[in-house]
């Protein structure tokens, strides 16, 4: 079984979840002896990787001519447009440093044109791609090849804007790779639901594969601290629902000021967090650690006593799995697809902050449920392997063929 | 043959939405709007409409149909408070002599493991309850979840019960059958009635269960693998809530039921009660040290004190015990009596969250670690109020906040 398989980014080039999912896929079908062909937008000249074939499509067709009809846009894959016009702003004072630059229609496009060639020129017996700014390219190497196309759906529109907002331009696109793909693949019941409500997909043609967590070999830092911490780590977005983490800071502070909260991440809703938690007056105790990679993320995991994901809406969630893996206790919005899944958790409405913040002091007080919680919670989360996923990917792929 | 039937009705106080913030504030630990709904839905769906049957049955076959009760003393607060026709139905049923009570725990808890004077009170508390509502003294003492051992029949022996009952399991009886009346080895003369868990089963989980190689479950079936048991008495024994809650209206249930009687008799099969068994000679004496219950294929008690937050919540619980006693409050012990309820326990068992079994699993909240949350934080708030009975000043409770509330009683 040979896939083509689209994405946007893959380690050690990501920003966030998705190429974090792709890795783990692409690993997991290593396990059923599925040969993938990985092929992103941009990236260094010598990027390999041990489990799939690399193919960075900048750099291989840097021959080829495509012409591109330039489009200026700073347009990112998980911005809304609320943030767009403030990093407009933000973009005139200092040329950012993106991973994907100014121009995000662009890029697709000019992906899209590529993947035809790659379409042409590589074996596969069917194509995958993950997330909107994929689609076209799934679409043409459709087109060109007449295989069967996946669709993976790992965050929708309507998640992005909280519901609100929606992109035209990228609503169109995801309605689109939809429609023309054989099987749409939803990352929990939760998007399932959205894809089908929003989009107008039949149920029958939408399976649910729930994402995993890597459990390659991870060191074990030595962390001392006095205080208690609690984490947060995401994209600083309306999505991830910072603000209500804030809120149950404060909430918290007011009973116990000795607690500190860690924020790991960027996005643009960073300076009005920033702002919020000067007028709360809890600077002191939250800490803006900025975006993390590798070590420094599992650093993070192993000193925080409670990890909190407040999401307002949120497809599947990996970042709670790897938390539980690193034996800290997770508090979860019931608005996300890994709250179907984990059971030795506790689940809060990001809107209840009484709550949250009730089940944080628990849970720092409460030495007997923090012990249990850990203890369970390493256990549980030894079942979402990415073995178990690519089985389910497999199997799709293999009913696909057979018609 | 004959066949006794014993039917469990209670219903726990559910707690409510209870956060660390009202620690301190106030002293609702329980839902009330919850357990008044669910109250009357299993009333609709359950207790009118099985008390009704059973009334009519009653009726129809004189004095030769009789079947027993235990109610629990939490369960009859909330009929009067919630469903006081209910109430009155048992009422009924008691006045035609066919119906026995059993006795129990008022607040169906756990308490003869944690302490032997709280397990006592709440046993007379009971009493009198059901002397008051019934008019009746009962003989034969059933513990919460059919929990029993050797040192429990020694006690409700000294407590004056004649009889007990207890759960047939395998391990107690090796190759012996449920059916015989035994004696409880280490008592004088204490008659063990042991359930047949197997038909009893029959009907209190497979029943409706269209999975089920006997499904669907006719009467004449039933009735005739009675009939080929030998012994004293089938006991069948089971939760209430089997008719028309377990199993819904539309398993046809409440049929089967209705015409259970006359297809028993057809068959030579009548029916006893728990203290007319008390008559028959002991088969035997069983010897039984390690706990046994009626819960799981375990058997055991893992249900209630399987896992830390369980055996940390308990232990907590009962350590307050001589402090509440002291104050003299009767709202404080009467909520600490609340909270001894076994319910507040299984609802904090992870062990079916290891197997994955979640369809097994019954909550009001949403995760067992919810339910001690709740739990935690409602005794932290005792502890806040005992303090207060004690005319001495509670420290702030939000730095106090602790799994070991008793550490603070010193």
């Amino acid at each position: 079984m040979k896939v083509l398989m689209f994405g946007w980014e893959f380690p050690p080039i990501y920003s966030g979840g998705l190429g974090t999912a792709c890795y783990g896929l692409t690993k997991g079908l290593e396990h059923h002896n599925v040969a993938v062909t990985f092929v992103m937008p941009k990236g260094p000249e010598n990027i390999t990787s041990k489990h799939v074939k690399l193919l960075v499509a900048e750099n291989y067709f840097k021959n080829t001519k495509i012409r591109i009809k330039k489009i200026d846009s700073i347009l990112m894959p998980y911005l809304t447009i609320e943030s767009y016009e403030k990093n407009l702003y933000l973009e005139k004072q200092s040329p950012s440093k993106n991973l994907y630059g100014r121009n995000i229609f662009e890029e697709i496009y000019r992906f899209s044109e590529r993947a035809k060639i790659v379409a042409q020129t590589e074996e596969f017996d069917i194509i995958h791609a993950h997330d909107w700014m994929t689609f076209r390219a799934g679409i043409n190497a459709k087109k060109i090849s007449n295989k069967p196309l996946v669709v993976h759906v790992h965050a929708t529109s309507f998640d992005r804007s909280g519901g609100t907002n929606i992109n035209q331009y990228v609503y169109d696109i995801e309605r689109k790779g939809m429609h023309e793909a054989d099987k749409v693949i939803a990352v929990s019941n939760y998007t399932k639901t959205i894809i089908v409500r929003h989009y107008g997909v039949s149920p029958d043609k939408v399976e649910v594969v729930h994402n995993a967590v890597d459990f390659s070999e991870e060191q074990t830092y030595r962390i001392e601290k006095t205080d208690k911490i609690v984490l947060f780590l995401g994209r600083i977005t309306l999505q991830k629902g910072p603000d209500y983490f804030i809120e149950a800071a404060k909430k918290v502070l007011e009973r116990d000021p000795n607690v500190k909260f860690v924020v790991v991440g960027s996005g643009d809703m960073e300076p009005k967090m920033i702002e919020k938690t000067a007028e709360l007056g809890i600077s002191k105790n939250i800490l803006f650690a900025g975006f993390l990679t590798g070590e420094d993320v599992s650093r993070a995991y192993q000193m925080a006593d409670i990890y909190v994901m407040p999401s307002v809406s949120e497809p599947f969630g990996i970042t709670p799995l790897e938390a539980m893996k690193s034996g800290t206790p997770v508090i979860i919005s019931k608005q996300s697809g890994v709250s179907e899944v984990v059971d030795h958790c506790l689940k809060v409405d990001f809107w209840d902050t009484d709550d949250i913040a009730s089940k944080i002091l628990a849970l720092l007080y409460y030495e007997t449920l923090h012990k249990t919680l850990k203890e369970h919670g390493q256990i549980e989360v030894k079942k979402f392997n990415w073995d178990i996923p690519a089985g389910k990917c497999l199997k799709i792929y293999n009913d696909l063929l057979k018609k | 043959m004959n066949v006794c039937f014993y039917f469990q009705v209670h219903q726990p106080y559910r707690m409510g939405r209870y956060t660390v913030f009202d620690i301190g504030n106030h002293s609702n630990y329980f839902d009330d709007q919850k357990n008044e709904e669910i109250m009357k839905k299993v009333a609709n769906k359950c207790y009118l409409p099985t008390n009704k049957l059973l009334l009519n049955l009653i009726k129809k076959h004189k004095d030769k149909f009789k079947i027993s009760f235990s109610i629990s003393g939490v369960a009859i607060e909330q009929f009067e408070k919630y469903a006081p026709e209910v109430l009155e139905s048992f009422k009924e049923l008691s006045k035609t002599g066919c119906v026995e009570f059993l006795s129990e725990t008022y607040y169906h808890s756990l308490s003869f493991m944690f302490s032997k004077e709280e397990f006592k009170e709440q046993v007379l508390l009971h009493k009198e309850k059901i002397k008051e509502l019934f008019d009746q003294e009962p003989k034969v003492f059933r513990n919460t979840e059919l929990i029993y051992n050797n040192e429990l029949a020694n006690f409700v022996e000294k407590m004056g019960f004649e009889g007990i009952l207890a759960e047939g399991a395998d391990r107690i009886l090796s190759w012996r059958s449920p059916n015989y009346v035994y004696k409880s080895k280490t008592t004088d003369n204490l008659r063990l009635l042991l359930k047949n868990y197997r038909l009893s089963d029959d009907l209190a989980f497979r029943f409706g269960e269209k999975t089920w190689n006997e499904h669907p479950l006719f009467i004449e079936k039933f009735a005739s693998w009675i009939s080929e048991n030998q012994g004293h008495s089938v006991n069948l024994f089971m939760d209430y809530e089997t008719f028309g809650e377990h199993q819904w209206e539309h398993t046809g249930i409440f049929q089967f039921l209705e015409i259970l009687p006359e297809e028993f008799f057809k068959r030579g099969i009548n029916f006893v009660t728990p203290s007319e068994l008390l008559k028959q000679e002991p088969k035997a004496e069983l010897d039984v040290h390690n706990f046994v219950s009626w819960a799981d294929e375990e058997r055991d008690l893992s249900a209630w004190l399987g896992n830390k937050m369980q055996e940390t919540a308990i232990k907590e619980l009962y350590l307050l015990e001589s402090a509440i006693k002291k104050s003299n409050n009767p709202k404080l012990l009467e909520d600490w009596r609340k909270l001894t309820i076994s319910d507040h326990f299984y609802y904090m068992c992870t062990k079916w969250f290891n197997d994955g079994d979640v369809h097994k699993y019954f909550n009001p909240y949403s995760t067992p670690y919810d339910a001690f949350i709740l739990f935690m934080n409602a005794l932290n708030d005792i502890i806040i109020r005992l303090k207060l009975s004690q005319k001495e000043t509670p420290r702030n409770p939000s730095f106090n906040l602790t799994d070991t509330p008793s550490s603070i009683m010193g």
